[in-house]
């Protein structure tokens, strides 16, 4: 995706569906990166061992790296600039191997003071349909 | 427990550098494809003056701080303890590469359920750039399992 353009606000209708997201599956290797890159070095996203001795399995994913994904659904679909709100629930740990869609689809149009915006639900998943997270995004339109 | 006196509590004024070399390490990092976030061309020919701050990556620049959970020993808050239970942006308007941003911490309000079991502490950043206008705010939710 390039340039986009920005959807008029007459065009969509509650109900539409943006287009999604498919990750590959998240590998040490991804959060290694996502460690770097993010600033966050919590061991308990990149060293076994730590994962380990605090009760878990294996190491998890940043949860910020899923709203990541979610913020990627919003971007490839309108410019950055028309993002006004964006919110995240997290509701279960990404490990090693899920491979996270994100979805989105407008559940409200809402005409404010001055703009006119559409409200956006967007959820991410597993490839077991695993909910990871749910949210919204409210996205002003011309 | 975290007493609720610290609603209220602030950290220190904090300074972030955007710099395009993270921005673009943070794109990677997010299989982010669209070039406008890692080739400053790219963003310059879709109208950008640099590269911009995709939308989650203001979280990670006030992880810049020397030492970002020490507001966590300032109260008590056991890190191994912590889950992030939510996190949201309210944008005033996009930051781009070559900004520094200052970061105002503030607690906003902490709150149990479960009978205390679990504890939600709700953290807000107030983002202004270098004429001190806002840029952004963003509340970060963290959970808290005494059980």
């Amino acid at each position: 995706m390039n340039s986009k353009t920005l959807p008029s606000f007459d065009s969509i209708a509650v109900g539409d569906e943006l287009p999604s997201l498919a990750m590959p599956p998240v590998t040490r290797h991804t959060l290694a990166i996502y460690c770097g890159a993010s600033g966050d070095h919590n061991p308990v996203h990149v060293d076994s061992d730590f994962a380990k001795a605090s009760g878990l399995d294996d190491v998890i994913a940043h949860g910020m790296l899923v709203m990541a994904y979610s913020g990627r659904v919003l971007t490839q679909w309108v410019p950055q600039s028309a993002i006004r709100q964006f919110q995240t629930r997290f509701m279960a740990m990404t490990r090693i191997g899920d491979a996270i869609t994100a979805r989105a689809r407008v559940i409200e149009k809402r005409e404010t003071d001055a703009e006119r915006c559409v409200l956006v639900e967007i959820s991410t998943a597993n490839q077991h349909g695993e909910v990871k997270t749910t949210g919204t995004a409210l996205i002003a339109l011309a | 427990m975290i007493d609720h006196k610290f609603i209220g509590y602030r950290q220190p004024p904090f300074d972030a550098e955007v710099e395009k070399g993270r921005l673009r390490l943070f794109a990677k990092a997010i299989g982010e494809t669209d070039p406008i976030y890692s080739d400053e061309r790219a963003a310059r020919a879709a109208g950008h003056p640099s590269l911009p701050v995709p939308p989650t990556f203001l979280f990670c620049l006030e992880m810049e701080r020397a030492d970002p959970y020490d507001w966590f020993r300032d109260l008590g808050i056991p890190l191994g303890q912590v889950l992030h239970g939510e996190q949201s942006f309210t944008y005033h308007r996009t930051a781009y590469a070559g900004e520094t941003l200052t970061f105002r911490a503030e607690l906003l309000d902490i709150y149990e359920k479960k009978n205390g079991a679990l504890q939600f502490l709700v953290q807000r950043n107030f983002v202004t750039d270098a004429d001190g206008q806002a840029v952004a705010e963003f509340d970060r939710t963290i959970v808290i399992r005494w059980a």
